[in-house]
Formats: C-alpha cells, structure tokens, sequence
C-alpha cells in the first residue's frame, strides 16, 4: 500500500473525523433549527439536510457556507464503515460497539432513503363524502378535463412547475395550445367591486369568472400551517385561433366549463391528486373536548374502505396513535375541522422499517456496551476493596 | 456527639417534616378547610377550591398570600371567599403585579401606589379598563414570540384581569349585595314569571312588571353563565357525563326550565350571605350540610380532590428544596472539616429530600392518573428527581460528599425552576389529544427526561472539578480520578439514555404523525444531546482530551441541554412548544455564559490550578 493510499485511509478511518463531523453536525442541526422560524419544517429540511451544501446567495451567486446534510451523513457514513473494516476485529467485547454502529449505518441509510421517497399528502372528507385520491401539501397542478362522455373523464394535468415557465404546451391529447400567460406563486383573489376605476387595466381573463375577479399578487410565505396559492392567466390557443383566457387558482376549487370541437371541457388549477387504487368514505367523524374547555380529548374518524375489484369492503377505525396502513401507504390522523371534517396524513415511506430495526440494534448494542463496562466497573472496585480494607 | 451528628441531623430532617404534615391550626371561626375542599370542574379537571384559589393567586402575582389595605394577612381561600362574596373588598386587594413602567404609565400609576411596589388593585385598574382592552386587541394579533414586552406585559395583565372576573361571576352575581335573597324572590317569582314572559311573547296580556323582572334576571343570569369558565354546580346524577357539571349561571337559566333553583346554587348563595353577614357558625352549619350531599355521590372523586387539598398545604416539593439546601451546605463543609460525619448527615438528608419529592411526584401521578412527566412543569421535577437518584448512587459507592453536593445543587435548582414553571397556572394540566399516551409518555418521555438529567449531572461533577480544582487546594489526587470516572460513567448512561428517548420519540412520531423523523425543534434538541454525547465519548476514546477537556466537554453538555429543554421552546415552531416563560430567556442566557466562563476556567493551563501546583499535572 502506497503512504498516499494510507494517509487517505487513515483519514478516513480516524476518530478525530468522526469527532470532527459529530461537531459539524451540531452545528448543521441547530443552525436549521433556529431557520425555521423564518423558512419553515419544509424549506428547512431541503437547504440543511437534502443538500450537499448549505448555500447563502451573494447577490444572485449561491455560495457555499456550511457542508449539508448529505456530505455530513455521507463521509459519517464512509467514516463509520471504513472503521468497521479496518479498525474493529469482531469480538465479544466489542459485539455493543458493532451492533450500534450497525445500526447507526442502517439508521443513516433510511433517513437518506426516506428523504429520496417519502411522499406526503392531505386527505380530507366531509361525512357521506368518497374520495379515491389525495392532495398534496405543497404542489399544484392545472387540471383540463374532457367530461363529454358520461362514464369517463379523460385528465390532463400540468404541473406547476411548467406553468411558472410561461411557455406554451402542447399536450397530444389536447386539440389546444395551454399558454401560461401570468403567473403568481402566491396571490389572493377578491370579486373586482362595481365599475372599475378609471385608469385601472381591465383583467386579463376573458372567459370564465375571471373578469370579475381581482388578482393581488402576495409574497411566498414560508410559515408551517399556510400554503401559497398560486394563480394564473391561462390562454387556450386552438389551430384557428384563441378560445380565450381564464384565471384559474387552487382558491377556487370549483372547475370552470367551456365546450370546444364538439366536446365539454373543465379547467381548474387545483392540489396536486395522486391518485389510488382504492376509495375511502368517511362514514362517521367524532371527536371530543375536555369538559368545559376546548382542549381536544380525541379524535377518530370512521371509514369505509373499498377496492373497484370488489376484494376489499370493510369498515376502519383511524384515530391518533392508530394509523391505518393499507397499500404501501399509511393514513394518519393528522386534524379535522367543523364537527365533521376529518382531514387525514397520507405517508408513502417504503423505508418506514428500517428506522426501527436500525433503532433495535443500536439500543441493543448500547445496552451491552453499558454493561460490559458497569461490569468491569464493578469487577474492579470488587478487587480493589479487599486491598483497602 | 461527634459520633451521633448525622443521626441527630436526620433526626431534624424528619422532625421538619413532621411539622409539615400537621394540619395548620384554625385560627378562623370559619370552617375555611372544609370551604377549600370543595370540588368544582375547571379546565376540564375536577379540582378543590383550594387549588383554584393558589393557582389563581400565583398566576395573578406570583405569590400565595394576600395582604389587605388595612395590613391583615389573607390565606389564599379567604381570599377567594372575598372574590367570590364579597367582590367590592376584594377589588381594593393589591393582587396584579405590574412591573413594566409603560403599562403602569397606562393607568396612570406609580411603583409606589403598589404594594411592594408592584402590586396593584382592581379598583386602581378599574378606571382604564377600555384602554387596557384597546391595548390587548392591539397586541393579540401579533404572533406570540414577536411581541414587544409591553405587548406580553399587556396580555399577560389582560389575562389576568380576565380570569379574575371569572371568578367575580362564579357563586354569585357581584351586582347584588344579596344574593340569596334575590335567588329567594326569583324561586317564587318564576311560576307567575314564566307565565308572564310567555304572554308577553305571545301578544297576549300580562303583568308587565313581573315579564321585566324576569328578563332582567335572565339577562344577569346569562352573564354570568358568559363571564364564567369554573363549572360549580354537580350534575343531579352520579352516572352523568363529566360535562354535566355547569356554572352557577347555567344553572340558574335552566331554572327557567325546571321552574326550581338547583339546591347546590342555593347553598353556595347561603355560604355567601353567612360570609357577608359574618356569621360564622351559620357558614360553618350550612358548609357541613351542603358537604354531606356531595360525599354519597362523589365519595370516591372526593378522596382525590381532599388528597389535592393536603398535598397543597404540605407542599412536598418546598420542603424537599430547604432539606437540599442544607444537605449542600453540610456536604461542603465536610471537605474542609470532620468528612465523615458531616458527609454521612448531608447524605442522609439528600436521601430525605428525595424520599419526599418520590412522595410528591408519585401523588401527583395518582392524581392526575398519568406517568411522571406530562408538562414542562413535571419535566422539571423529574429531571432533579432523576439526577438525585444518580448522585445517590455515586455517594452510596465513593463517599466523598461529592454526590451529596451535586445532589444538593441540582435538586435545589430544578425545584426552583419548578417554582417559576408553576406562576403559569395549575400544573395538573388534561393533555391535548395528540399526546394522550400513557404508554409514550411513560416510556419515551420519562426516558428522554432521565437522559436529560444524566447529562446535567455529568455537567455538574465536571463543574465541581473545575472549581474545585482550579480555585481551591482541596481536590486531591483520588478525588480528581474518582470524579474523572463519575463524569465519564455518567456520559455514557447519559447516552444511553438520551438515545434510547429519542428513537422512541421517533416511533411515536412514525406512529402518530407518520414521519419518523421530521427535524421539529425538540426533536432536533434531544439529537444534539445524543450527539454531543457521542462527540465526549468519541474524543475521549480517541485521546482527543485527557480529564480536563472531558469536564471541559461535559460542562458545555449543560448548555446544550438546556437549550433543548428550554430554548426550542422559545422558538415556538413545531409539536412540542408547548410551554414558555418570557423570563426564561433572560436567565438561559445567563446560565450559557456563566457556563462558557466555567469552560475558560477550565482551558487554563494545569500549572495554573491550585490543587496541582506543587506536584506535577496528573493530566
């Protein structure tokens, strides 16, 4: 082995990186932690932990400040692992050490991968209501809906994302152009009052509601329990020219209709649905307060879950701490509003296991690293006192 | 008698205690133990008025007794009977501490128009209650962690005063100056009443000067029931939900219904007019009576809510802090003169104190039917509660009074924390439901907690190392390697402890909210405490640090610590902020730095340590 192979495994497998990196962490951890007070669980998560750096912005340049999440837990993990192979013979001295440093291994793998696949949304249903999809907290899609046939809906959605660019999209399914012509991350809209001041520009919009409607353009907010609501001008440009321009905006839900080449349409920008292979009706939603007051005692909602294959049609209870896990997914009791409003957590986390068996092993290894030395501990003040006495 | 010192030592320790357990001697005609051992529903709890009454008072001004105008000393129920009988003497009581000067200068006040000068009246507030109002809506809206500190002054006084009308409005009307006799002419009035109002309503003829009465009355009683939130009056039925219990107010507008007025409203109006008229025996007949109607329908609630009366009066915990108190000084005398004796008796009395806090901590788990920790208020009891325990040991095996010093300290310090934590309110609090959990609380909570506390405790051995080495002669050679080992033992359970906690955090996470991890504040406190943990551990393994650097390490444990235990609360963001003082952060601040400067006292070169001067570093 070369003595720049060895100084680089020596690096590598030294204690004083892992001490180092422990340090850096800490630091990592409680620099995100006073951020979220400013950008929130969400944003926090992304520039401190799924990153490689943390960037700071100089003018328009990013510019590297701090190592991220991923280059921490990544040399952690090179660290932890070339340690194993090269540092520790496997004994029974040291079988505390391994099984936690196992596990950690394990532990900073899920994480990774819960970061990669974790998918979360909102369900939420009214009592009597079925839904067979969910939405999600963040993202938003623009809906155009071909509703001619009674039996079938054929779905266009457009993601968010491509209506920020402000090019036009051409789908194959559609016989129109979709030409985002304005765009607000976040807005607020208000019915435009009487006749509009003189001087002011009329609407873009010259279909649907929109006209009537005034669009005030808000900054994007951060905070944990408010989304932004996007809004949009969207133009639909057929081969013989343009059918018209609609607002369109996740704050109003409700689609818009119009009817082109023959055929009825709908357009909304709505949450983001993902959509299941199974429907959940909310058949009873309950809760109580301690009396007198109006802290919350508990919350359950009663569903009834059904497959289109007919396999599945049973009744499930979902309260706090009791989740239902169904599908590869798993549907929590997150809130509710009104008397009869659930609204529901829906996780998709292939990895959801291995936190706990990295968790098992690591407790398990502790365990026994602490009672190998409180045995020693005691062994030896055991042969110290006879000495003394 | 040198021999017999620790014995006689604990033999003060017990008789202390004992004087504690004796029931006060009345010194009122009135029977005013058994008034405060009445039951009543608030906050969802079925609580005595006693507790209603300090709880109250601790919020308002942060003490428990009261002074009147004339100089006359108040126990916290004759207090409340006042508040409750005899509002207009109540109002001219100096109870609202006010200390920021802008809020006085609000209402036109000086420090010096107060008692103590900081403590205020009704009456005196009573002239600017609007501005005080337009003051509030000004400052609610404004996020709670933004706010200026007149604006946090402001809602605090507001609350205040809030709650003190509540309890103007709970037993009787303060509009009247009698109230029984009102209640009297409204039973009979209300079959000829109710005919009246409901002719009237209908257009048809009728006694227009019963049909006003009446809804006079109703509008008074409408108030009351609106002005409210403590539910006096016990459900007609023992298997009633525990929502039937209603206010004084409720009741009287369901009279309208029942054509009765409810015997329980009619009884507290008959203590109200004995109080009133200073007729003590009728106060006292009438209480034994009234006493006698709930004992068969409440008999076994009744046991807890007198349980809640005694343990208020002994206060288990005050008592625990004055024995540490003296178990410190007795242990740090003992290093310079006789240490056995003097160690043997501190350790006796640390033992004591931590008999008595078990005591109180586990009738507050009976009480409330809940494990140990369930708010920041218990978190704090139990942490010292744990970190004793472990000093226990640590003196049980090295008996070198450091144990008992340590014990002292830390046990002194959470209940003073405890003591500050409790002017929120009632510290037997129902718990939200998304932390309705006996089984999490019980395990990941009460893990995390001792987590907590073992790493204080290292901190605190590695602080008396520090102080006692570098400033005093008088940390020998096998003092200095017996606290070397504690502190490291002491990390490693502290990690142990601390991780397990937060992995079980993370699965009540998973199962409650379906994200194992998801980076909220306390969260990420309780993993920088593993962390760091690890980190002392790591480096002391490498031979990154020898003895100094690992106290060195150990001290700044108490500073991440209490930032995860304290300081994420203060952010106010996320699941677990679920308690705060604005004060705290002022003394956070304070602990960090004098925690920073016990480190600077430790990276100073060995030659410089007084203990190690004349003979080489030992490391």
């Amino acid at each position: 082995m070369s003595d720049l192979v060895r100084q680089f495994r020596d690096f590598f497998v030294s204690l004083k990186l892992t001490v180092v990196l422990l340090a850096l962490s800490i630091l990592l951890i409680f620099a995100a932690t006073l951020d979220q007070v400013h950008l929130g669980i969400w944003a926090v998560q992304q520039k401190y932990f799924h990153s490689f750096f943390v960037l700071w912005r100089v003018g328009d340049i990013p510019v590297p400040v701090f190592p991220g999440g991923y280059l921490i837990g990544g040399l952690l993990l090179i660290n932890l692992v070339s340690a194993q192979v090269y540092r520790f013979k496997l004994s029974a001295k040291k079988s505390g050490i391994w099984l936690t440093h196992v596990g950690l291994i394990l532990l900073l793998i899920g994480e990774l991968l819960s970061g990669l696949w974790q998918e979360e949304f909102s369900l939420r249903l009214n009592e009597g209501e079925t839904k067979n999809f969910s939405e999600s907290y963040r993202l938003n899609e623009l809906a155009i809906t071909d509703t001619t046939d009674p039996k079938f809906d054929h779905v266009v959605a457009i993601p968010e994302n491509l209506i920020a660019r402000s090019e036009a999209i051409q789908h194959p399914k559609l016989p129109f152009r979709v030409v985002p012509k304005t765009y607000y991350p976040n807005a607020a809209l208000a019915m435009r009052k009487g006749e509009p001041a003189a001087g002011t520009p009329p609407s873009l919009a010259t279909a649907g509601f929109g006209a009537r409607v005034e669009v005030t353009p808000l900054p994007i907010t951060y905070q944990q329990d408010t989304r932004n609501l996007p809004a949009a001008y969207i133009e639909l440009v057929a081969p013989e020219g343009t059918l018209g321009t609609w607002l369109v905006s996740p704050e109003v839900p409700m689609p818009q209709r119009f009817d082109y080449g023959g055929r009825t349409w709908k357009i909304a920008f709505r949450f983001e649905r993902s959509y299941k292979p199974f429907s959940l009706t909310l058949l009873k939603f309950s809760h109580d307060r301690y009396a007198g007051t109006d802290i919350p005692k508990n919350f359950s909602s009663r569903l009834r879950l059904t497959t289109p294959d007919g396999r599945d049609d049973r009744e499930v209870l979902i309260y706090m701490n009791n989740p239902l896990r169904y599908a590869g997914l798993t549907f929590y009791q997150q809130s509710f509003e009104g008397e009869t409003t659930t609204i529901l957590q829906v996780v998709r986390n292939p990895s959801w296991q291995l936190p706990y068996l990295a968790c098992a092993l690591m407790t398990f290894g502790l365990l026994i690293q602490f009672c190998i030395h409180l045995a020693a501990f005691i062994g030896k003040r055991r042969a110290a006192r006879p000495a003394t006495a | 008698m040198k021999k017999y010192f620790p014995v006689i030592v604990l033999a003060l320790g017990l008789l202390f205690l004992g004087a504690k357990l004796l029931p006060a001697r009345a010194s009122s005609p009135y029977d005013l133990a058994g008034f405060s051992r009445l039951p009543v529903l608030l906050n969802g709890r079925l609580k005595p008025l006693d507790t209603v009454a300090r709880s109250s008072l601790l919020v308002f001004q942060g003490r428990q007794p009261v002074t009147t105008p004339s100089g006359l000393e108040l126990t916290p129920t004759e207090w409340l009977l006042d508040v409750f009988f005899h509002s207009e003497l109540a109002d001219s009581y100096q109870t609202f501490e006010i200390v920021h000067p802008d809020v006085l200068a609000l209402f036109d006040l000086k420090a010096e128009d107060g008692d103590g000068k900081k403590r205020f009246s009704f009456t005196q507030l009573d002239k600017k209650l609007a501005e005080l109002d337009r003051q509030f809506q000004l400052a609610q809206p404004v996020e709670a962690q933004t706010r200026t500190t007149f604006q946090r002054a402001i809602v605090q006084l507001y609350g205040s005063l809030t709650a003190y009308q509540r309890l103007k409005h709970t037993l009787a009307s303060p509009e009247t100056d009698d109230f029984l006799g009102e209640l009297r002419r409204f039973e009979k009035l209300l079959p000829t009443g109710v005919a009246a109002v409901r002719a009237k309503q209908s257009g048809q003829p009728h006694d227009t000067e019963t049909a006003k009465a009446m809804l006079e009355l109703g509008q008074r009683y409408l108030f009351m029931a609106e002005s409210t939130n403590i539910l006096a009056v016990p459900p007609d039925s023992t298997d009633a939900k525990p929502d039937a219990w209603q206010s004084v107010g409720q009741s009287l507008l369901g009279s309208f219904q029942t054509g009765a007025v409810n015997s329980s409203v009619l009884a507290y109006a008959g203590l109200g007019y004995a109080w009133r008229q200073h007729q003590p025996e009728q106060f006292n007949q009438l209480l034994a009576l009234y006493r006698t109607t709930l004992v068969k329908p409440f008999g076994p609630k009744l046991t807890k809510v007198e349980a809640e009366v005694r343990f208020n009066a002994i206060a288990p915990f005050y008592a625990s802090m004055t024995l540490y108190i003296a178990a410190f000084l007795l242990a740090v005398i003992s290093w310079i003169k006789w240490p056995d004796e003097l160690g043997r008796a501190a350790f006796y009395l640390v033992g004591l104190a931590w008999l008595v806090a078990t005591a109180g901590i586990i009738t507050r788990m009976w009480l409330e039917g809940r494990p140990p920790v369930t708010n920041l208020y218990s978190s704090a009891l139990f942490i010292g509660w744990g970190s004793v325990a472990l000093c226990l040991v640590l003196e049980a095996i090295y008996r070198n009074a450091i144990g008992s010093v340590a014990a002292g300290l830390v046990g002194f310090a959470t209940l003073i924390i405890a003591h500050y934590l409790s002017l929120e309110g009632d510290t037997l609090e129902m718990m939200r439901a998304v932390l309705d959990s006996n089984f999490w609380l019980a395990t990941h909570v009460v893990i995390v907690a001792t987590g907590y506390a073992a790493t204080f405790l290292a901190g605190l051995l590695a602080i008396i190392y520090i102080v006692r080495g570098s400033l005093t002669r008088s940390l020998d050679k096998a003092t200095a390697d017996a606290l070397g080992r504690m502190v490291y033992g002491i990390v490693c359970f502290a990690t142990l402890f601390s991780f397990v906690g937060t992995v079980l955090g993370g699965i009540w996470a998973d199962q409650s909210w379906g994200r194992f991890w998801g980076w909220d504040p306390k969260e990420n406190g309780a993993l920088i405490i593993v962390i760091w943990n690890a980190l002392i551990l790591h480096a002391r393994w490498g031979g990154l640090v020898k003895t100094r650097g690992l106290m060195a390490l150990a001290v700044f444990g108490n500073v991440v610590t209490s930032w995860s235990w304290f300081g994420t609360n203060m952010l106010g963001v996320g699941l677990h902020s679920y308690g705060f003082t604005d004060a705290a952060f002022m003394w956070l601040t304070i602990f960090v730095a004098s925690q920073l400067a016990l480190i600077a006292l430790a990276l100073r070169p060995l030659e410089n340590w007084r203990s190690f001067k004349p003979t080489a570093a030992p490391n």
